[in-house]
């Protein structure tokens, strides 16, 4: 029990305050994905060529290459003293990209769960027929119409599933942002270690804190799948 | 019931041309379509019979040629497609209902997002429109719950209840299990009882002959043969016409059966 309540000691309220900003920086992160995903997707399906492209190449790279090598790139890169200087010359304020490692978190996982999201939007956006869309300019719908009273709900309904995924993967991946000294769970954890040498313990139960996050929200997630469960409109797939 | 009222017909089509790539669908279809008949369209596989009901409504746009509806030119530039939509029903082979709506809500969405309809009144049209095709029963089942044939009469209502001028139906039976089949065509007949104006795809030949005024044979594009049901099915003139009637009837079996076994069914 003395035990215990030293290792307590030891970890609260670091863990506590390390807990809230892994719980912020992932409801942020989705958030922002969301956010830039859902246009991302309507834009690769339903948009003109053009944006087709960009859309495609945003996904591309964020997909195509480590999210830790995305986090650095905005932190350390973007504040490279030659793009400031180029900014300056711009016209735009000194050290704009010059990124607190909070705001190079939010930045570089919002960024790169827009594109995952974007990619389950897609898919869920192209498993509505494309019968629903022809019966409802048939009706008398525009595009625009059509799009926001008769796909894109079906959609959401359909990206649901895909979607809980990546907000369980978003609450581990933030771990890495401990590696810009953002004071996360993971990163406050680390500080504890590097002080105390208590690996054994730490870990395990940094671990299952986060195990019991993920747990939770996947509980979440399901009760929400089956609160807007509709007959016929049911799909499986998640982050590969 | 035949003769051509001189009025303006409800659906006019002028040289009307599809090609895709090498494909000519439509190769100068020109037909007219008055109020209150029903046209069945006939004819093999292929052979643009389903292109020339989309041109009509321009989910399809042709290459050229005309058509308009209620005495307005469609295929003009300028015109407003969404607006001419709402005067066309159109009924789908594969229903196409909406998947996340119930049958009162796939019937009542069109009324209250297009014609901003309230939605007290939309509901209480969606009933009636239920009640017409028979199925005020399943208001509140969604598509996934419906059988084809009752898949199909939702599909109906939701084109009935925007009110349209003309209703193209784009072969409505032909994704049915053959006993689903009977209670579509029993809602379509009594649809031309009412004096529906109704362009239909169909290979369902009871139909064709009980319920048209006119069938148009058509084959590669064009219209080699129309005329009343017994010229075409006792007199054709082109022997095409007679040979497509004769093996489109050994494969659906006799001419009438689908009706009369609805008809049967009733009698219980």
């Amino acid at each position: 029990m003395a035990e215990i309540l030293k290792f307590w000691h030891l970890v609260w309220p670091a863990l506590g305050e390390g807990l809230l900003v892994t719980l912020r920086l992932s409801a942020g992160a989705l958030a922002i994905g969301l956010l830039i995903g859902l246009p991302t997707a309507l834009a690769r399906v339903f948009g003109p060529r053009w944006l087709q492209l960009i859309a495609t190449a945003y996904v591309d790279a964020f997909r195509g290459t480590p999210m830790l090598v995305q986090l650095f790139f905005i932190y350390y890169g973007l504040a490279d003293p030659h793009i400031n200087a180029w900014l300056v010359a711009l016209g735009l304020p000194d050290g704009l990209l010059v990124l607190p490692s909070i705001t190079a978190a939010y930045v570089a996982l919002g960024l790169n769960s827009g594109a995952y999201q974007a990619e389950y939007f897609r898919g869920a956006l192209q498993a509505v027929g494309s019968g629903q869309m022809l019966a409802a300019r048939a009706l008398g719908m525009t595009h625009t119409q059509a799009i926001v009273n008769i796909v894109l709900p079906q959609a959401l309904r359909l990206a649901l599933a895909p979607w809980s995924n990546e907000a369980a993967y978003m609450v581990k991946y933030t771990s890495i942002v401990s590696l810009i000294a953002v004071p996360d769970l993971f990163g406050q954890a680390r500080r504890i270690m590097s002080r105390h040498y208590n690996q054994m313990t730490m870990l395990p139960f940094v671990g299952l804190i986060y195990l019991v996050l993920v747990l939770l929200i996947t509980w979440i997630m399901h009760r929400i799948e089956v609160h807007t469960r509709i007959p016929g409109l049911e799909v499986e797939h998640g982050r590969s | 019931m035949n003769q051509l009222p001189e009025t303006e017909p409800v659906v006019r089509v002028k040289d009307l041309r599809k090609r895709y790539g090498d494909l000519t669908v439509l190769d100068g279809v020109t037909l007219e379509v008055h109020e209150g008949q029903v046209v069945v369209i006939i004819g093999p596989s292929g052979t643009g019979k389903s292109t020339l009901l989309r041109c009509i409504n321009l989910l399809t746009v042709p290459d050229s040629g005309q058509v308009w509806v209620d005495g307005e030119e469609v295929t003009a530039p300028g015109c407003n497609v969404n607006a001419i939509r709402t005067k066309v029903g159109m009924v789908f082979q594969d229903f196409n209902l909406f998947n996340h709506l119930t049958a009162l809500k796939n019937v009542a969405i069109a009324p209250i997002k297009v014609k901003k309809m309230p939605k007290e009144k939309a509901y209480e049209l969606a009933r009636f429109e239920l009640a017409r095709v028979g199925l005020s029963d399943k208001a509140d089942a969604y598509p996934a719950q419906l059988s084809g044939g009752q898949k199909q009469r939702v599909a109906i209502a939701r084109a009935l209840a925007m009110n349209p001028r003309v209703m193209l139906f784009d072969e409505p039976t032909s994704a049915l299990d053959p006993e689903l089949i009977g209670e579509v065509l029993t809602v379509m007949q009594h649809l031309a009882e009412e004096h529906m104006t109704m362009l239909v795809v169909t290979h369902e030949m009871g139909f064709a002959k009980e319920v048209s005024n006119r069938i148009i044979f058509m084959e590669n594009g064009h219209i080699l043969e129309e005329g009343p049901p017994n010229q075409l099915f006792y007199a054709p003139r082109h022997p095409r016409t007679a040979e497509f009637l004769g093996r489109i009837t050994e494969l659906y079996g006799r001419q009438d059966a689908g009706l009369e076994a609805e008809h049967k069914g009733q009698r219980h």
